[in-house]
This record gives C-alpha cells, sequence and structure tokens, in this order.
C-alpha cells in the first residue's frame, strides 16, 4: 500500500466510473479500456509481469477492440436522445451492490484463510508455462478446444451460403 | 563472456561498450542513491534521440531511393544531396496551421497521435541494441512488445473515429482489421523461437544465436523452421506496419489518406513519426528474434561494435522494405484477407509443429532433412491447392513500340 497503489487505484475507478457514466458509446469503449490498463499496471506493480503483459494483450489488444467494432457495426455512434440511464437504475444498484459485497466478503475471508506470507513468492513466466503444459495441461486443452470449437462455429454462422444443387 | 569471443583487444572491448561507458561515466557525477534512476533517464534520451534522428535519415533515404526506383532524381535543393530535406520537413510541419474538423471529437482527435507514438516508443525498451545495450531486460520482454503493439491498434481507431470523416473511418477499420489478423501470424511465429531457445527474454534469445560453428553463426534463420518463421514474420511485419504491398489503410486512389486524413501540421507529423519508429521497433525485433540481435555474420567478425551490427540489420531491413514499396503493386482487401487466413496463418502453425519436431529429434543431419521436406511439401501443396481455381495463363510481356 503506497502511493503508486492509489495512484493506479484513482485512475483504475476513475475509468471504471466514466465507463458507466460518459453518454457516447464511443468514449466509453475508451474509458473502459483506461479501467483495463489500470489493471494491468496494478499487476504489474504486484511483480506479476506475466499476469499484466497479458492483460494488456488481450484486453487492450483484442477485447477493446471487439467491443468498439461491435459499437460501429451494429447501432453506430449516435446519440441516444431520452438519455443513457436506464430506469430500473435502483435494482442494478443492488445488485451491484451484492456483488461487491460478496467479493469483498470472499476477499476478506481469503486473509484470514491462507496466512499472510511474508517472502513475496517469485514466479517467473518459465514457472507459469511448466505449471500450464504440466499440471494444468488438461484444462488447458479443454479451454483451447472449447475456442477452436467457438471459432470454428463463427465461421460456419458467418460463412456464404451456398446453392445447393438439386 | 567478452574474452571468448575473440574480441579481446582492449581498444574494440571499450569501442563495442562505448555507450554503456558513457553511460556509466555521465551517471558517476551523481550521488549513489540517484545512479539507478538516472541511467534509466539516460536510456530514454538516448532511444528518444537516436530512433526519431533515424527517421529522419530514413525518410531522405526512402525518397531518393524510390526516386531512384522510378528514374528520377528524388530530393535535391535542401542542402547538399537534398540531405537537409527532413530539417525543412520538419519546420514546415511546426508552423503549419494545426485544422480539426469542426465535428470532430476534440478530445480523442488530439490525443490518438500521443497514444501511437507514446506505445510504439514503449517497445524499444525491451530491445537489445548491443552487447549489455537494453534498457530494460525482462523476463517477459516479448511480451511486452507485443502489449505495446497491441495498444498502437487502439490509437489508429482512435484517429478514425474521432475524426469523423468517412474516409478516416474506412481506412481505420480497414487498418485495425488488418492489424488484427496479421498480429496472430506475428505472435506465433515469433513462439516459434520461444520454443527453442525457452525464454521470452530477448537478450537470452540473442546470447542462444550468438554462438559460432566454424565461422558460421547458429542464427535462427539458417534453419527450416527460422527461415519459414522469418519469412512469415516478414510478412505479417510488413502489413503491420501499413506498409506497401499492405497500405490499403492508407490507399490514397480510395480512401485519400486513411485515418490520419483529417490531420496537419506537427499531429500529421507525429503519425509519420509513429509509422517509421513502428518500422524500426519491427525491424528491431525481427533482427533480435532470427538474425542474431547484435551479433557478428561471422565469427572472425565478431571485433566489430555490436550495436553496429544491430543497426546495420535494422536499416538493412528497412532497405527492404522501401524496395518492396517501390516494385510491388497494392493488394486488394479480400486478397489480404484470404492470403493472411488461408495461407499464412496455416504455414505458421504448421511451422510450430514443425519446431517441436526439430527441438525433439535432437541433433544429427535427420531433422534437417525432415524439416526442410515437410515444409517445401506444405508450401508447394498449399501453393497449388489455393492457385487452382485462379487458371492463370502464361506470363506475358508488352513492350513500348
Amino acid at each position: 500500500m503506497n502511493a503508486v497503489f492509489y495512484i493506479l487505484a484513482a485512475l483504475t475507478l476513475a475509468g471504471g466510473l466514466a465507463t458507466v457514466l460518459l453518454k457516447q458509446l464511443v468514449h466509453c469503449a475508451l474509458a473502459v479500456t483506461v479501467a483495463f490498463a489500470g489493471l494491468a499496471l496494478l499487476f504489474l506493480q504486484l511483480d506479476a509481469q506475466f499476469a499484466g503483459f497479458a492483460q494488456i494483450l488481450v484486453y487492450i489488444g483484442a477485447v477493446a477492440i471487439l467491443i468498439v467494432f461491435a459499437i460501429l457495426l451494429t447501432r453506430g455512434s449516435d446519440l441516444p436522445k431520452d438519455g443513457v440511464f436506464s430506469k430500473t437504475w435502483f435494482l442494478g444498484l443492488v445488485i451491484a451492490a451484492g456483488v461487491f459485497a460478496v467479493l469483498g466478503w470472499a476477499v476478506l475471508a481469503s486473509v484470514s484463510a491462507v496466512p499472510q506470507q511474508n517472502a513475496v513468492p517469485s514466479v517467473t513466466v518459465h514457472d507459469i508455462g511448466i505449471a500450464l503444459v504440466g499440471r494444468y495441461v488438461l484444462p488447458l486443452e479443454i479451454v483451447a478446444l472449447l475456442l477452436t470449437a467457438a471459432t470454428i462455429g463463427a465461421v460456419i454462422v458467418a460463412m456464404h451460403e451456398k446453392e445447393r444443387p438439386r | 563472456m567478452i574474452a571468448t569471443l575473440g574480441a579481446t583487444n582492449p581498444f574494440f572491448v571499450n569501442l563495442d561498450q562505448i555507450f554503456v561507458l558513457l553511460r556509466n561515466w555521465l551517471v558517476g557525477f551523481l550521488p549513489v542513491v540517484l545512479r539507478p534512476a538516472a541511467g534509466v533517464l539516460l536510456g530514454v534520451v538516448a532511444i528518444v534521440c537516436v530512433f526519431p534522428g533515424l527517421f529522419a535519415l530514413t525518410t531522405v533515404f526512402e525518397r531518393k531511393g524510390l526516386g531512384r526506383i522510378q528514374n528520377r532524381i528524388g530530393p535535391n535543393r535542401v542542402g547538399p544531396y537534398g540531405l537537409l530535406q527532413p530539417v525543412a520537413d520538419g519546420i514546415k510541419s511546426l508552423t503549419k496551421e494545426d485544422i480539426v474538423p469542426l465535428r470532430a471529437n476534440a478530445v480523442v482527435h488530439f490525443l490518438a497521435p500521443l497514444v501511437l507514438v507514446v506505445t510504439v516508443f514503449m517497445g524499444f525498451a525491451v530491445l537489445p541494441m548491443g552487447r549489455n545495450m537494453v534498457l530494460v531486460d525482462m523476463d517477459a520482454g516479448l511480451l511486452f512488445f507485443f502489449a505495446m503493439g497491441a495498444a498502437t491498434e487502439l490509437s489508429v481507431f482512435m484517429a478514425g473515429w474521432s475524426s469523423r470523416n468517412k474516409y478516416s473511418l474506412l481506412g481505420a477499420m480497414r487498418a485495425v482489421a488488418q492489424m488484427i489478423s496479421y498480429e496472430v501470424v506475428l505472435l506465433l511465429s515469433s513462439v516459434a523461437v520461444v520454443m527453442i531457445t525457452g525464454s521470452l527474454s530477448l537478450p537470452k534469445i540473442v546470447a542462444a544465436q550468438n554462438q559460432y560453428t566454424g565461422v558460421f553463426p547458429h542464427w535462427y534463420i539458417f534453419t527450416p523452421w527460422g527461415l519459414a518463421g522469418f519469412l512469415m514474420y516478414a510478412i505479417a511485419a510488413t502489413a503491420e506496419t501499413n506498409r506497401s504491398p499492405f497500405d490499403l489503410p492508407e490507399g490514397e486512389s480510395e480512401l485519400v489518406a486513411g485515418y490520419h486524413t483529417e490531420y496537419s501540421g506537427f499531429k500529421f507529423a507525429l503519425f509519420f513519426l509513429g509509422e517509421y519508429l513502428a518500422m524500426f521497433s519491427i525491424s528491431g525485433l525481427g533482427t533480435t528474434l532470427f538474425l542474431g540481435g547484435w551479433s557478428a555474420p561471422f565469427s572472425f567478425l565478431s571485433w566489430v561494435p555490436s550495436w553496429f551490427w544491430f543497426f546495420g540489420k535494422v536499416m538493412l531491413s528497412i532497405f527492404v522494405f522501401i524496395w518492396m514499396r517501390g516494385t510491388l503493386p497494392r493488394l486488394r482487401q479480400d486478397q489480404l484477407m484470404n492470403f493472411a487466413w488461408k495461407f499464412v496463418l496455416p504455414f505458421t502453425l504448421l511451422n510450430l509443429l514443425v519446431t517441436a519436431l526439430w527441438r525433439f529429434m535432437g541433433e544429427g543431419w535427420q531433422r534437417w532433412v525432415v524439416c526442410s521436406v515437410i515444409l517445401i511439401a506444405a508450401y508447394v501443396v498449399m501453393g497449388r491447392v489455393e492457385m487452382r481455381s485462379e487458371h492463370f495463363g502464361r506470363r506475358s510481356y508488352r513492350y513500348a513500340e
């Protein structure tokens, strides 16, 4: 807990708030990118290089671009006439508070369940690689299979329908 | 380590390390507490000065080279042989009016060129530009480089969208689609190198290639998988930097200038700078991954300073970029996408399998034969299959009467 942490936390929170409060959809997409970048920097501050860079590569390089493409290809980026705030904002607030409470409880409970380690565990990229293809190889393969299936499915959906010979 | 490389003469050792020694000497004037920070600061200043300088030289070099290819002289008015042309261009872009379209999204329009230049500069931080000459030796340096590369796509989109111009938006959409498609190839072709080296750290990748059999180096390009990987990397790098023949995002006959149509003055100059810096950094990474980084091409040349080899190899890649721009016509959008997804990507995936085979077949001549045969056969078969529907006739030549 130091000054860097507070600056990064403020940046991430500001990005998150801007995402829900801004009117222009593309601005929201860019603001969520700032939040992603803040999270990546938090990972880096915790010496988790791999997680930090993967966060930038995947979330800024792919997810943000995907969001932006989705906005441009569907509704256009015009301003909605009747405001951006939903009428059921109270319900949303309750759900968000509930999710936050569960997450906060989990984090706080983990502090007492797992006693604080004094030494910082040094996890190198090499260790992560060994763990991924060693102990966790089955989950990795399942995820890979799932993603491949999803990709093939997307291609089939997007493919031109050929006229069938009769 | 230096002594084992045959460069035992202290003069050459000092020449090799001249920049490191210079930095240490300058930092030595400061109190001990400030030294690490000052060392990093000096490294950053060096990068921020050297690469824009190279950019200025490259613009003249490119215009001269293109002129030569197109049978004209090129710039020759400012200074001897037109060498001061970049100075004139710089003054012009600084004094030009900065025009922002009335309906443009001013904040995003302003931020886009900054995001581009900053993220491109960040990539240089992990490139080893000579022996002991790397700003940050990160455990995951390669990943850092690609993470920064991914962030440039967003700046291109920001520029295109915020301009409120249909040509800008179309150009940005094309650019982002192209960059995403070829980034997959760029990453996968680099993975082959990581598989052999067993590290994501770029200095370690160079060190693994800095060995010699006889006088010949162990550069990865001199292996079957390395050559195939390098070719795929080069194609993807050309597309990633929007260079001809993949310069559709700024195809001036269709899109005026693509995503930077509505930029003028110094903001345009920043886009121009960012594009060339991206070229340098991607050439630098290609050099590091496949061409042995700062190591000498023959063992008896290892007395030549390591930074000379690195920058020499990068400038050679830049020359190839210019050469391609002068000789190849632009692709069509469908050709570009088909090429990426139906040829380059499958071939790169196959190359990964071949690399694994190479890794586990052990030393010996067998692996050279097996890997080469697989790659050549795949190249021929894929080329034949994809070209079957094209029905090309014999090549015909027409000459002016």
